[in-house]
């Protein structure tokens, strides 16, 4: 089997995030592979080891972006890493990030699985996944919690719903997004970062994708920091549990939020 | 006849509309006021008759339906395909879809087709020179955006519990009109073999209470673990019965129970309860924190809760701040009483 993953570099979750003069201000900001993005990365692989063949993972960011394709997919087991870089996708949307996800994929050629994370922890967007399955005419199958049969021609997935559980059965090639149920993520040793940092990284840029600068819809004219918590703490103290939660249940009844 | 400028996707399963469908409708009738136009509304698969019937009430002025099986189980080509025919033939100018997992998918899906801007999960919307402005949560609610859609048709999404139900007004009435499917079974490619219903847990997002256990849920010193459990089957043990507590007091409450990301990565409870930046975001009344510290993960997935108390042991955990009551003690022993004294309360 051809398997892309398409991973993101984005700010730690634990980073600390403000607005200032209607920007977004990084500050010191780890950069990382979007937490949702690992689990795409692990179902990859855990299809390419069911099915064999191979893993390319591709990402579009700037040249700081290499560090993801180098830690998190080569070093995990990843057969190839593409990096997509131009200065034309500094704004761009999630409708334009898709069409060139898209481009490249075609580029790659013959990909029968595409696996995307559920969204990424920066625009929180989720729909970059769903879109480049579109661009492409492939079936898109999100949240995937587990992979029974990973082709050659089929591919049956366990997925997540509102209600429950669905068992869905495509063709490939398809496209999926991935859920943190898929289970634990390998760790990279340091050994295999090592090595994986040797290797050679192709860099892709719009035209190399015969691609002009795609159009993006939607803008962020303005962030803002919300507002902060109107919020007095009151402490509950007592002598014993019992009289701490007598005293917590008046409270909130009296707050009439029930 | 005026024209409809608002279509809005109801989410339904097995003719029950999802909350957030309605949410999302009451969004359409107030941007039908600032855009002129009327509103309709779609709803597929077995049950949709009942719920497009359902629809004039909570502000729809058409109500299409398709029962087809090709539609019965939720696939993502059909229904995208018929949200893209009845946008398209309509006419409107904005889509609107609750924040629900096939809300978003379908609203990225029909924004390729329909060459619209998406703006996923909204909070606020307003309108300037007849085009959308909408209000964003980004890097999981620590900062908003600001967020305008170019071109002639616009394409939301609205979280769940950010908007106000609208009151059902029974004097609103009409007739649903069955549409057609679009795609034949022939050209949808995936197949539904099987669904398992979840056992009838209160969902997160929709929860108007939830309690959340976290790591210090596990630390329960003065219970005895049965014999033979090794490390780390003896922690989980122990901490699944302090999830024990936390659960019924969400019982108590009607609410549903969470967890913080410590909790699901140590094995506590699944992953489906977990609540913070890479679990779900959520919007509840009222919020009681069991023994999380307040990880700024988590803080980001909780913090528009209206009501937030927090049990913790330590006195300085973070959680605190955004609390409007604080405990500081064992939540073994001040759980139990407060679900007791609620019991009492709520004539339980």
């Amino acid at each position: 089997l051809k398997i892309v993953v398409c991973i993101k570099q984005v700010p730690d979750s634990a980073a600390r995030i403000v607005a200032e003069g209607g920007q977004v201000v990084l500050g010191d900001a780890l950069l990382v592979i979007n937490p949702w993005d690992e689990y795409a990365v692990e179902a990859a692989l855990l299809c390419m080891e069911a099915a064999g063949g191979e893993v390319i993972a591709i990402t579009v960011g700037g040249e700081g972006a290499r560090d993801i394709l180098v830690k998190e997919a080569l070093a995990k087991g990843c057969s190839q890493a593409i990096l997509i870089t131009d200065p034309a996708l500094q704004n761009a949307d999630s409708q334009a990030i898709a069409r060139v996800l898209a481009a490249a994929i075609q580029k790659i050629g013959e990909v029968d699985l595409i696996c995307f994370g559920r969204q990424a922890i920066d625009g929180d967007m989720g729909v970059t996944g769903a879109q480049t399955a579109r661009l492409l005419g492939l079936p898109f199958i999100s949240l995937v919690s587990a992979i029974p049969t990973c082709g050659p021609d089929v591919l049956k997935v366990e997925r997540s719903i509102d209600e429950g559980r669905q068992v869905v059965e495509t063709p490939l090639p398809a496209a999926i997004s991935v859920g943190k149920d898929i289970g634990e993520v390998r760790i990279a040793s340091f050994i295999n970062i090592r090595k994986a940092s040797r290797a050679v990284i192709p860099v892709w840029n719009l035209a190399d994708l015969g691609l002009q600068t795609p159009a993006s819809l939607v803008s962020w004219p303005a962030v803002t920091n919300p507002p902060a918590r109107q919020v007095t703490t009151e402490m509950i103290t007592g002598n014993s549990p019992q009289e701490i939660a007598e005293k917590l249940a008046d409270k909130l009844m009296a707050e009439k939020v029930l | 006849m005026m024209s409809t400028s608002i279509l809005v996707f109801i989410d339904q399963f097995n003719g029950a509309a999802l909350p957030a469908s309605w949410e999302s409708l009451g969004v359409g009738r107030s941007l039908a006021i600032k855009l002129g136009g009327s509103v309709a509304c779609l709803v597929l698969g077995s049950g949709a008759q009942r719920v497009a019937s359902e629809a004039f009430a909570y502000g729809a002025d058409a109500a299409y339906f398709s029962e087809d099986p090709t539609l019965t189980g939720y696939r993502l080509e059909p229904y995208a395909a018929m949200l893209t025919k009845t946008a398209r033939d309509l006419a409107v100018q904005v889509v609107l879809f609750p924040t629900t997992g096939r809300g978003r998918e379908l609203a990225a899906t029909t924004a390729i087709d329909l060459q619209a801007g998406v703006m996923p999960d909204v909070t606020a919307i307003d309108v300037q020179d007849g085009q959308l402005v909408v209000t964003r949560p980004v890097y999981a609610g620590k900062l908003l955006a600001q967020t305008l859609a170019s071109g002639p048709v616009q394409i939301v999404t609205t979280r769940t519990r950010a908007f106000e139900k609208p009151l059902a007004d029974p004097s609103r009435q009409g007739s649903p009109q069955a549409v057609d499917a679009v795609l034949p079974e022939a050209d949808i490619r995936t197949r539904i073999l099987e669904l398992a219903a979840a056992r009838g847990e209160v969902s997160l997002g929709d929860a108007a209470v939830i309690v959340s256990g976290g790591r210090g849920v596990s630390n329960n010193p003065a219970l005895q673990p049965p014999a033979g459990l090794d490390e780390k089957a003896a922690e989980i043990w122990r901490a699944q019965q302090g999830f024990k507590l936390v659960g019924e007091l969400a019982a108590v409450l009607g609410g549903a129970v969470g967890a913080s990301r410590a909790a699901v990565d140590a094995g506590y409870v699944p992953y489906s309860h977990q609540v913070g930046q890479t679990g779900k975001m959520v919007s509840p009344d009222l919020y009681v924190a069991c023994g999380i510290s307040g990880a700024i993960q988590h803080l980001a997935g909780m913090r528009t809760s209206k009501y937030i108390i927090a049990i913790n042991k330590d006195p300085d955990a973070p959680i605190f701040k955004l609390a409007r009551f604080g405990v500081v003690g064992d939540l073994y022993a001040i759980l139990p009483a407060f679900a007791e004294a609620m019991r009492k309360r709520l004539g339980k």
